[in-house]
């Protein structure tokens, strides 16, 4: 805009350049020309330091300038405050080298020149003497260049001798020249910041003095506005921009400065919103020449904002609907000058700051159009009409700068409010503009905001069916976001869309929910929800259309109450099943009926245990009752995060050999349903699409309840039940008229039971062990199951004679219910015939517990040992387990099995009863010489203290001669768990021999050591003793060596063995064909050893050897041989054993039965010192030996059974002394 | 005049926690306004949570200005959402001041959290936390 003051030079680029200071440049022009070139790209080349003033920091500024020729009418007048047409400095130039032109001419050229820049009061000037040897060479009478300097110093600068600058040769290249041109240039800048410094502060000063005087009456902002725009230009103009630009406010145009509003301004005429455009309109070209269309957007809006909101506080009288124009124009002005200067791409990257723009505009246009009566769809009243001839009216005539683009703003809003149909297209365009930025930049919030008011539009017109597609999309993301209002809000337009539509069943869905929305009134609630009884009660000639609606708008299920708590009955037993809904409607709701799907799984019969051992399903507490999570139908958070808790177990996974972890984690059941889909939880408040899944299942069996009706909040509803199996509830559906509401999934999931059980019986031990010989008590139960027991029902047992059942008068039974509680008691009655014990039962319902007890003896087995007897050395009992007995700590074992007929079976049962034996019993035969001891040991194995009493010991046939003489005590006797009693008979007899073969019985009684002495049992114990009497009876005598007293250690010893016949041949060896008959004399071979197990002893010879025994009362064979004590001290006699010979003729197949062989275990034993005679054993047995036996036939060595041998000295100890020689004795102190 | 609303984020649903307005006629519009502005909450978010989720401020400043509302924004580190709506009209609240709120809410809102009882993602129905809040509207309107 700043013109060329003057065309005197055709370069163009110096005139374009506005934004720069002016110079002045008076004297010789050519010279300067000349100049100018070189000039203008010097001087902005090196920086310059600028001090400013109030203590802003200084800053680095390229100076650039204008030059201008000089005229007098560029000198500003007083009070003129044109920053940027100001002169700052002013240049004289001059190439006068010689006095006298000096002198004539230029002298006085420059005098005029200082006089009109005095005349305004300007101090900022210079003088440049231009010298170039060139036009010396020319001139003769030439001065030295320093006398011109001086001369014009003289003449002007008074003072300042730094005015005047001498330039020498400035187009030549040379050093001088280069030295001059930077002196001067430097000068230059200096003096023009210098100027420029002067001027604006004053300008500064002056602005605010103004500002100052504000509170004056006649103080004009206008004035004051204006000069801080010109300082703030022209601070632009020296590029100086870190501006103060919040100050700067204002709105749109096209041409770069609209000189239209700023000669209002200048003229005190503008009205705010004048001046806010205004200013607007400059800062927008300022961003754009920045190249920051964005801000521009964004500042706009606020702007506009702000502009609404000034009004509006400063109560602004203004035409209705003019601020909306205005702001549409503003939107549109906006967005088409950004449009303007950026290209498709950018646009597109940018949505995000021009979408606010144009959503700005999309609700003007709208309020606009609601306003003036263009959305109805009648069109408008002749009100609106007015209005809109008022509005229109009111925006003037275009200007004349848009009026040729056809799609102006102007042109727009104009068109948009002539009718109804042009507004449609203009709204419609501009909201889909809107929504498909905001989508395009994945708002999708905004956007359907957009669509909502899109929706409220389409309503406004009539489509019903377009607003429903938008306001569905929108409830979508409101409800999955849970925000309650908006939810409401949208479901009320769609609920409106819907009856529009005649879209029954989902209006009706969408009046459930209205109905049950806390955030509307009561009123309204109560409309809705008359509208879906209203609809249910209408008479439909089509009974068989029924409308079904998701139960949870409607009422929700909140918990569910098993009586009885277990959800398991049998069969014909009541289950109660109460449901608490709560009733969601504002009023009370009579429902016809109500019906809970059951789905019947169908189990086995009887699989299912008892009602006692059925197990606790998941979900049910102890009390029978299942709490479903709340659940809101309509908003709030979803359900995944509120109802579903993770169901978390522990998992462990074990090797299966060694039982060691492998691993173990946390496993959640419930995955399935914290996984689910989003969409599935909302599908409930989209009545569309679900309809399918609101069908009540077909065919399923129902739990129903008639004329229920439903109070607003809790209620209780009962159902009862059916028949056997497993039902899971499934749905339930409740009926008003022609409307089902329908739960269409229960979860958790809920079972109950019903069952089906056959009768049982059972008899198990009151105690853990029954035992034997004791009467027992045994406990019988009956589970009657399905069966009832009727009078004259009644148990068979077969009797055995080993367990005889003992019935005592008072026995009577219990009758429980399934719940184990004690329903009554009866006698039972108990007859028993010879084979079978009848126990008539009292008669019970079925699914009851009959219980009593009876009490059984099992009877002791006599001998329970006898196999055992097999291969008795003397007498001792060898226990081995046998399949028969089974041991339980050391106790036999007796099973009795027991026959029952039921009266519900034609089969009899067959129950086993294990009993055991509390003694064990053993006998030993003792000798002592001829007299011989029977003696019995009885072990308490139970854990029973028992008491004995009673003991006897008879022959089973009794032998006249013999008399068993007891030697125990007679009163009863004490025996504890685990311990032994020892009873001593003697063996007398009259006769000389005693039968081969004695049979005994022992016999005690015992009680229970706590019992009555009335309750003594019998215990008998049989046994057999063979060959009791003594043989041979073995004698040996040690005897120190001749001429000694005592026997001495380390010398030798004579021992003497004597073996003397007792008696004459018995029955027994008669039979036997050991004795041989040699020259008329019997004889037997026995063959003798002496053996030193423990070393005290060292045999010297022949330690065994046979003797010839004639078969004759008192023979005796003595034999002698040679011991050696090795130890000093009172030494045990060697052990002398004694076998029957046989010879070699026996036949071999006795080997096995009468083997000589025993283990070497058996011999040791055979050394402990006992008073019993122990069965001397033969210790040449060994493997070879038994190997050779097997290949030829041997001769044989016999054991005799305990009690033929008698050895007289078999504890006799000897003195031995010390060895003479050793009679030092060695003793070794540690 | 004002509502504050905090909204959760630990699924995809902005779903609100807590929601208070100062009751009057435009409520719905509240609502409505400060859903939407949650666009402008994730856009914040996601474009500074790429160049330096750590140090990222927490107030994020005025979302975007309506005719009527200028709506402010905050996220927690654990990006639960704090909206405050101002009235465009209230010009004496200036920045420091809506930062000064934020940062109270979040302490506020941590106490909540810290209790033992309280379900994260549940409504916040804590009455300090409700007192605060009504302490905070009443200095500011």
């Amino acid at each position: 805009m700043f013109e060329p003051m003057e065309p005197h030079e055709e370069k163009p680029i110096i005139y374009t350049m506005e934004n720069k200071p002016i110079v002045t440049c008076a004297g010789d022009q050519t010279l300067f020309t000349g100049l100018y070139s070189l000039l203008a790209q010097q001087l902005p080349r090196e920086p310059m330091e600028w001090r400013r003033s109030y203590g802003r920091a200084p800053k680095m500024i390229h100076l650039e300038a204008n030059f201008v020729q000089f005229k007098e009418e560029l000198l500003p007048k007083e009070g003129n405050k044109a920053l940027l047409t100001f002169p700052f400095l002013h240049i004289y130039w001059t190439d006068c080298c010689d006095t006298e032109t000096y002198k004539a001419s230029v002298k006085e050229d420059m005098q005029r020149w200082q006089g009109v820049l005095r005349l305004h009061g300007s101090s900022d000037w210079l003088i440049v003497v231009v010298e170039s040897d060139g036009k010396k060479k020319n001139k003769t009478n030439i001065l030295p260049r320093t006398s011109i300097m001086d001369k014009i110093r003289n003449d002007f600068c008074n003072k300042q001798s730094d005015r005047c600058v001498a330039l020498s040769d400035p187009l030549r290249e040379s050093s001088r020249s280069q030295e001059s041109w930077s002196s001067f240039l430097t000068k230059l800048r200096t003096l023009l910041l210098m100027s420029f410094t002067k001027n604006l502060g004053r300008f500064e000063d002056d602005m605010r003095t103004l500002r100052e005087k504000r509170t004056e009456p006649g103080w004009s902002f206008c004035d004051y506005f204006m000069v801080q725009v010109l300082l703030l230009r022209m601070l632009l103009v020296r590029n100086l921009l870190n501006l103060p630009v919040r100050s700067w406010n204002g709105l749109l145009l096209r041409r770069p400065i609209d000189m239209e509003k700023r000669e209002l301004i200048q003229r005190s005429e503008a009205s705010l919103l004048d001046l806010r455009s205004y200013l607007f309109s400059r800062q927008c070209t300022l961003l754009i020449f920045l190249q920051r269309p964005w801000e521009v957007t964004q500042r706009a809006l606020e702007l506009l904002h702000n502009c609404v909101q000034e009004l509006r506080l400063l109560e602004v009288s203004v035409v209705q609907g003019a601020l909306d124009c205005w702001v549409f124009l503003s939107c549109l002005e906006v967005l088409h000058r950004i449009e303007g200067c950026c290209d498709r791409a950018q646009l597109e990257a940018n949505f995000s700051h021009t979408v606010g723009l144009w959503t700005y505009a999309t609700e003007k246009l709208k309020s606009l159009g609601y306003m003036c009566g263009l959305v109805s769809e009648n069109g408008p009243n002749s009100e609106e009409l007015n209005r809109t001839v008022d509005l229109l009216a009111g925006l003037g005539a275009e200007r004349p700068e848009t009026a040729n683009s056809p799609q102006s703003p102007y042109k727009k809003l104009k068109e948009a409010l002539s009718s109804v149909e042009s507004f449609e297209k203009h709204y419609l365009e501009l909201s889909h503009a809107a929504l498909e930025m905001y989508r395009a930049i994945g708002r999708m919030r905004s956007a359907r905001l957009v669509g909502k008011s899109l929706a409220e539009f389409y309503m406004r017109k009539g489509d019903a069916q377009t607003a429903q597609t938008f306001l569905l999309d929108s409830l979508k993301s409101y409800t999955s976001e849970g925000w309650s209002l908006p939810v409401t809000h949208t479901r009320k337009q769609i609920a409106e869309c819907q009856k529009q539509l005649q879209q029954t069943e989902d209006y009706l869905q969408t009046s459930a929910l209205l109905a049950s929305d806390a955030n509307l009134t009561d009123e309204e609630r109560k409309h809705y929800c008359q509208e879906i009884l209203t609809f249910a009660n209408q008479a439909s000639e089509n009974k068989d259309q029924r409308v079904a609606l998701s139960m949870s708008s409607f009422a929700q299920l909140r918990e569910l109450r098993f009586q009885p708590a277990a959800a398991t009955v049998h069969v014909g037993a009541a289950l109660q099943l109460e449901l608490r809904l709560c009733s969601l409607m504002p009023v009370p709701v009579r429902l016809e009926q109500v019906a809970a799907s059951v789905h019947f799984s169908l189990e086995q019969p009887g699989t299912r245990p008892g009602p006692v051992g059925s197990q606790r399903r998941t979900g049910v507490s102890p009390d029978g009752t299942v709490t479903f999570p709340a659940t809101s139908p309509s908003y709030g958070p979803p359900q995944s995060s509120a109802a579903a808790a993770l169901e978390l177990y522990e998992m462990q996974d074990r090797s299966p050999s060694d039982n060691t972890l492998n691993s173990t984690g946390v496993m959640c059941k419930n995955v399935h349903l914290l996984l689910r889909s989003n969409d599935s939880t909302t599908s409930l408040d989209m009545p569309r699409g679900s309809a399918s899944a609101l069908t009540m299942e077909d065919g399923a069996q129902m739990l129903k309840t008639n004329d229920v009706t439903l109070l607003p909040g809790s209620n209780s509803i009962v159902f009862s039940s059916m028949q056997a199996g497993t039902y899971t509830l499934r749905q339930l559906c409740a009926t008003v008229g022609r409307v089902q509401f329908v739960l269409p999934h229960i979860y958790p999931i809920v079972q109950y039971d019903v069952y089906s059980q056959e009768p049982q019986l059972t008899i198990e031990p009151l105690t853990d062990n029954l035992l034997a010989g004791l009467p027992q008590r045994v406990k019988f139960t009956i589970v009657t199951g399905h069966y009832t027991v009727k009078k004259g029902d009644a148990l068979q047992l077969t009797n055995s004679t080993s367990m005889p059942i003992l019935h005592s008068s008072s026995c009577s039974a219990c009758i429980l219910s399934s719940t184990e509680e004690l329903v009554g008691e009866a006698a039972l009655s108990i007859q028993a015939s010879e084979k079978v014990t009848s126990i008539s039962l009292p008669p019970t319902p079925p699914y009851h517990i009959l219980e009593f007890q009876l009490e059984v003896l099992c009877h002791i087995p006599p001998s329970p040992t006898r196999a055992e007897s097999e291969r008795l050395t003397n007498g001792e009992v060898r226990h081995r387990p046998k399949s028969r007995t089974r041991y339980n700590s050391g106790m036999a074992s007796i099973d009795q099995k027991v026959s029952i007929d039921c009266p519900w079976s034609i089969y009899s049962i067959l129950i086993s009863l294990t009993f055991y034996t509390p003694f064990r019993a053993k006998h030993s035969l003792l000798s002592a010489g001829k007299r011989k001891y029977i003696q019995v040991c009885l072990q308490n194995v139970s854990d029973t203290n028992f008491c004995i009493a009673n003991q006897t010991l008879t022959e089973l046939q009794h032998t006249p001669s013999l008399e068993l003489l007891s030697l125990n005590a007679k009163s009863r006797q004490l025996v504890y768990s685990k311990q032994c009693l020892y009873s001593l008979w003697e063996m007398k007899w009259s006769r000389e021999t005693l039968p081969p073969c004695l049979q005994c019985v022992f016999n005690a009684s015992f009680s229970p050591a706590d019992a009555p002495d009335t309750a003594l049992k019998p215990y008998s114990y049989e046994f057999q003793l063979e060959r009791v009497s003594t043989l041979y009876t073995v004698k040996a005598d040690i005897q120190p060596a001749v001429g000694e007293e005592q026997c001495r250690a380390g010398s030798l010893c004579r021992l003497e063995v004597s073996i003397t016949r007792l008696t004459d041949a018995t029955e027994a060896e008669r039979e036997d064909e050991e004795a041989i008959e040699t020259e008329g004399l019997r004889t037997t071979k026995l063959m003798y050893e002496v053996v030193d197990n423990s070393s005290h002893w060292a045999v010297c010879g022949k330690s065994s050897g046979l003797v010839s025994m004639p078969v004759a009362a008192m023979a005796t064979h003595k034999v002698q041989m040679e011991v050696m004590p090795l130890f000093a001290g009172k030494l045990p006699f060697p052990s002398i054993k004694v076998f029957k010979y046989l010879p070699h003729t026996a036949p071999p197949m006795t080997q096995t039965t009468t083997s000589p062989l025993l283990d070497k275990g058996l011999e040791d034993q055979a050394d402990t010192a006992s008073l019993r005679s122990r069965g001397s054993v033969h210790s040449l047995g060994s493997s070879d030996h038994q190997q050779q036996q097997r290949s030829v036939p041997m001769p044989r060595l016999d054991p005799f059974s305990p009690g033929q041998v008698f050895n007289c000295s078999l504890t006799r100890q000897v003195l031995v002394l010390p060895s003479t020689d050793d009679h030092v004795l060695e003793v070794n102190v540690t | 005049m004002y509502v504050i609303i905090c909204m959760h984020c630990f699924c995809p649903q902005n779903y609100p926690l807590y929601i208070r307005s100062v009751p009057s006629q435009s409520e719905l519009k509240f609502h409505y306004t400060v859903h939407t502005s949650l666009d402008v909450v994730e856009e914040k978010i996601s474009t500074v949570g790429k160049a330096m989720a750590e140090q990222r401020e927490l107030y994020l400043g005025l979302l975007y200005p309506t005719e009527d509302y200028k709506v402010y924004g905050y996220v927690t580190n654990s990006k639960v959402k704090f909206v405050i709506v101002v009235d465009s009209s209230n010009t004496s609240l200036r920045d420091n001041e809506i930062r000064s709120m934020f940062r109270k809410l979040h302490n506020s809102f941590t106490d909540v959290m810290c209790n033992p009882f309280y379900n994260p993602g549940d409504p916040i129905q804590s009455k300090a936390f409700d007192s605060m809040v009504s302490a905070m509207m009443v200095q500011s309107s």
